[in-house]
Formats: C-alpha cells, structure tokens, sequence
C-alpha cells in the first residue's frame, strides 16, 4: 500500500501550526496530496478542477445574502438591532444567546436550518445585540471582552445549527449514514438515527445553555475586577 | 425549471458586477489582482461546466495564489454621512429588520410552498432548500432596494465591502471542501482504516468505544468535516470493533458517533465556514476567537458522547 498520500495531512497540520496562509497551506496539501498518489499534473489538475466544480454550493450560501445585509447596515441596522434589544427589560447576554440557541436548535432539527447563520443572522443581528447588552450591563467593557462575547455569538449559532440538523431525519447527514451502513451490508431505520440523536442535542443544548448563563458572571467578574483596579489608581484630581 | 446551473449564474453575475466594480475602482490597492481573482471565480461559475476540468484546475490554483499572496484587500468605502444616516433611522425604525428576516421567511415559506405542490415543477426537487434561498434573496434584495431607496449597482458595492471585509477566508471552505475529494481519490481514508487495524490493540468495550468517538473527533479536526471522517472511521473502527465484536445497535453508534464528529468540527480551522469566516465577518483580532469560545462545549459534549455511546449501544 502506498501511504505518501498522508503527506498531505502533514502539510496541514504543519501549515496551520506555523500559520502560513490557510488558503496556501491549503492548496499546497492537495498538491502534494496527489502527487504522492502518483497522479500525471495534468490528471492533477483536472481532479483539482472536477472537485472544485462539485463543490460551488459552498460559496453560494455564503455570497447571496451580502448584498442586502450591506445595504441595511449602510443605513443602520445594528444600531436599530441595538436599540430594539436595548428596549428589553431584563435583557442579558446569557439570555439573549441562549434563546437563539434554542431558536436555532430548535428550527434546525426542523430542517430548517436556513433560519440562522453568520452572514444573514449573526454578523448584522446578534452579535450586535449581544454586544450592546454586555455594554449595557458593563459599561466600558474592554475591547477583549468585546470580542469574547462576539465569538461566543457566532459559537452559539454553530453550535445550536450542528446538534439541531441532525435529529431532522431527512438531513444529508442521516441520508449518509444510512447508505454507507446499507453498502456495509448493515440495514437501520433513518429514523431511529435521526432519534438516537436526540440525546446528544438535549445534552449539547445544557452544557452550551449552562456555559451562557456564566458568561454573565463572567463579564460581571472580569468588569468588578477592571474598576478595583481603577480604583487603586485613582485618576489625579483636576485642579 | 430552476435548477443549480441557473443558481450558479446568479452568483456568477454577482461575482463579474464585484470584479467590475473593483476593476473601474482606479484608488483600489489592488486593484488587478482582486479584479482577476473575482473575474475567475465567476468564470468557474458561469461556464465551469463547460470548460475543460484541467482548465477549472489551473484557474483553482491561481486564485489561491492570488488570495494567499494578498491580493486581496479592501478598496475604499464611501459610507453614509452621520447625518444621513440618522435621517434614514428615523425614517426606516424597525422596518429595516424586513429584508434581513425576509430571507429567511421568504426561503422558509418557498420550501414549504414547493414541497407541497410538487406537481409545479418550478424548482429542481434535489436543491429545493437552495434554491429557494437564491429566489428569496432576490426578493429580500429588490425590498431593500426598495425601503432604502438605492439603486442595485449600490447593492453591488456593498457585497464588494463585505467580500473585501472576509478576505481570503471567502475562498478557503471551497477549498478545503476541494480537498476533502482529493484525500478521497488519493486514498487518504483506506490508508488510514488500515492503520488503525493494524495497530490498535483494544480488548475491553469502553475502550473501542472511547476509541471510535475520539478516532471521529479527530479525524474530523483533520479533515474539517464529519461526513468525510464518517465512512473512514466508521469502516476502519466502528462495524469491526463495535459492531462485529461488540454487537453495538449500529443506529445508535452512527448518530452518536456522527455528533462525535460534530464536536471535532467545532475545533478545527479546517471547517473554515464556521469557525474562521465569523472570525473576518465579525472583525475579531484574534483568528482563533471562535473556536476558543466552542472548545469548553465540544470536549464536554465529547465526553459525554462516549458515555452515552456506552451506555445505549449495547
């Protein structure tokens, strides 16, 4: 058996441990990927090419909706995403992220899992409103801080896409599933994948909804630190 | 009838309006490169089917270069002024939430539409969920247009300032994706289902269970992508080990390890569009922010896969 294709995983990992560029990194993987599989270049390059084709729905979900969020965000709409949140009485970033956890969760097992995402949801609606309520609660928040409840935003949504799709039975993940185990010689119902599953989002909701709820009294923690330390050093008195 | 050939061309046409854009944009500081890089990419879109797969190939490895060597970058942005900016506020008020959540709505109320009435052969019934988003953007795009009172070429220019804002990240989940199907026609997987036979010695059930959900997270922290990690590890471990030893109920060991999967995708910079393009949309410093911020849930969940793995299997 020849095992130099697995010099292409060697050029990942090291890729993205040295951080070289991803897209280099990338590129040069599925090179040397095919050439230690003794593809002729030209062979290369044509399979390089057919599974580049295949693969063009990938871009598609990401480049449709930009034009319209652009256009709304040119004429303001995280400030009017922040100001309907800031509208909301008792409105925290726990709160907040843990509610769209559970919308996404939920609208995903559904099969509906267009109903988020970063590009459409995340970047123009949630995190702006997660932002103003962590701003709101801690005035002055630092822009570490800031960040950390951005990402945490964008964790919330993959999180709740990931372990809601696949309870849905007709997702492409279960169809997987199912056909290989049939070609393995292995019958199951697809839908008692799609239930066995169940478990695990219930269990993924919990822990993600639990580590939400902290956050809170992180940024609590972390903003009663910062202002101790102001504290301490005091401005000097005008005079 | 709507299929994928005619969604492709929609995002060609797109693609070609923001190399335009960027090719008449003479203060751009890269003007050329990113131009070719757009106009390329919507050549692949456009009339990719038709073009040699060699050709689709050599274009590929050229917009890598042009992306990965940085020639890709932000041209300059005219915004709205402050002032009109808040004029449009207190005109707009909540109405502005319309187009983002009628894409949504939109594609939601398509899908359901076109399920129900098959017998229409409006769309392809393989990329439904596809295609009714591209139709429901086109809708949410001619209502914004609308509401905000600017004209499409503006549309355009506010897609290149979002592209120009993700950068290079944009090309990257095509391109791992792309990848992904190399490793498969090199005969990456084989060659690691042959490994972990014959090296992994395993004689007590938590153990090939511990081994097949961690040999999932990990494979998948490789590749980027449950689904290529699946049949791999699930051939090489899971039907000799779990099912075959074990006599494991192979619906249970599929979901769950599946999710097993799922925990490695949230640790990985190979799944690019979920954890390094948020990173470029939402401006964050750090390139690892999102991942950081998953690491806590997935290997929780991880751990408790394997003991729910244990105690359902069998």
């Amino acid at each position: 058996m020849n095992y130099w294709p697995l010099l292409g995983i060697a050029v990942v990992i090291i890729g993205f441990v040295l951080r070289f560029n991803a897209v280099l990194v990338v590129i040069c993987a599925g090179i040397v990927t095919g050439l230690c599989a003794w593809m002729p270049p030209l062979q290369l390059l044509s399979a390089l090419g057919e599974s580049f084709l295949k693969t063009r729905t990938l871009p598609v979900i990401l480049l449709l909706p930009l034009a319209i969020i652009g256009l709304l965000e040119r004429h303001g709409l995280k400030q009017q995403a922040q100001r309907f949140i800031a509208g909301v009485k008792g409105a925290t970033v726990g709160r907040l992220l843990s509610i769209y956890l559970l919308a996404r969760e939920g609208s995903a097992a559904l099969g509906l899992t267009s109903l988020g995402g970063h590009p459409q949801m995340v970047r123009p609606l949630v995190a702006p409103m997660a932002e103003a309520l962590a701003e709101r609660q801690h005035p002055g928040l630092s822009q570490t801080l800031r960040d950390k409840v951005k990402a945490m935003a964008a964790a919330t949504d993959n999180i709740g896409l990931f372990f809601g799709e696949d309870v849905f039975v007709a997702f492409g993940a279960i169809v997987l599933m199912h056909t290989f185990l049939r070609e393995s010689g292995i019958e199951t119902d697809p839908m008692h994948i799609a239930l066995w599953g169940i478990p695990t989002a219930i269990a993924a909701f919990l822990i993600h909804a639990v580590r939400l709820h902290r956050l809170d009294h992180v940024l609590a923690a972390e903003q009663a630190r910062l202002s101790k330390s102001v504290q301490r050093n005091p401005e000097p008195p005008a005079c | 009838m709507l299929t994928l050939t005619h969604l492709y061309w929609l995002v060609g046409a797109i693609m070609t309006l923001v190399a335009v854009l960027t090719l008449l944009d003479q203060a751009h500081p890269r003007r050329f490169r990113s131009g070719l890089f757009w106009l390329c990419y919507a050549a692949i879109f456009i009339v990719g089917d038709w073009l040699p797969t060699a050709v689709v190939g050599a274009l590929v490895i050229g917009m890598a270069l042009l992306a990965g060597l940085g020639g890709l970058a932000a041209g300059p942005y005219q915004p709205l002024s402050e002032a009109q900016q808040q004029h449009s506020l207190q005109r707009l008020g909540k109405k502005l939430f319309i187009p983002a959540l009628a894409i949504p709505g939109f594609t939601l109320v398509l899908v359901l539409m076109m399920g129900q009435m098959p017998g229409l052969h409006w769309f392809d019934p393989k990329n439904l969920t596809l295609l009714s988003l591209g139709v429901a953007c086109i809708l949410a795009f001619a209502i914004a247009c609308y509401l905000t009172r600017e004209s499409p070429r503006q549309g355009g220019l506010e897609a290149k300032r979002l592209l120009e804002a993700i950068g290079w990240a944009f090309l990257l989940p095509h391109l791992l994706a792309t990848l992904g199907l190399l490793f498969n026609q090199a005969g990456v997987g084989q060659i690691i289902a042959t490994l972990s036979n014959d090296y992994l010695q395993l004689d007590s059930r938590l153990a090939a269970v511990a081994a097949y959900a961690l040999a999932m997270a990990g494979f998948t922290v490789i590749m980027g992508n449950a689904f290529a990690a699946f049949p791999v590890i699930t051939a090489g471990l899971g039907i000799p080990l779990l099912i075959m030893q074990y006599n494991a109920n192979p619906a249970v060991m599929a979901a769950i390890g599946m999710f097993c999967g799922y925990c490695g995708t949230l640790l990985t910079p190979m799944a690019a569009n979920f954890n390094i393009v948020p990173v470029a949309l939402l401006g964050l410093k750090d390139q690892h922010a999102v991942i950081k911020a998953q690491a806590p849930t997935a290997l929780l969940l991880l751990l408790v896969n394997i003991v729910l793995l244990d105690q359902l299997a069998f």
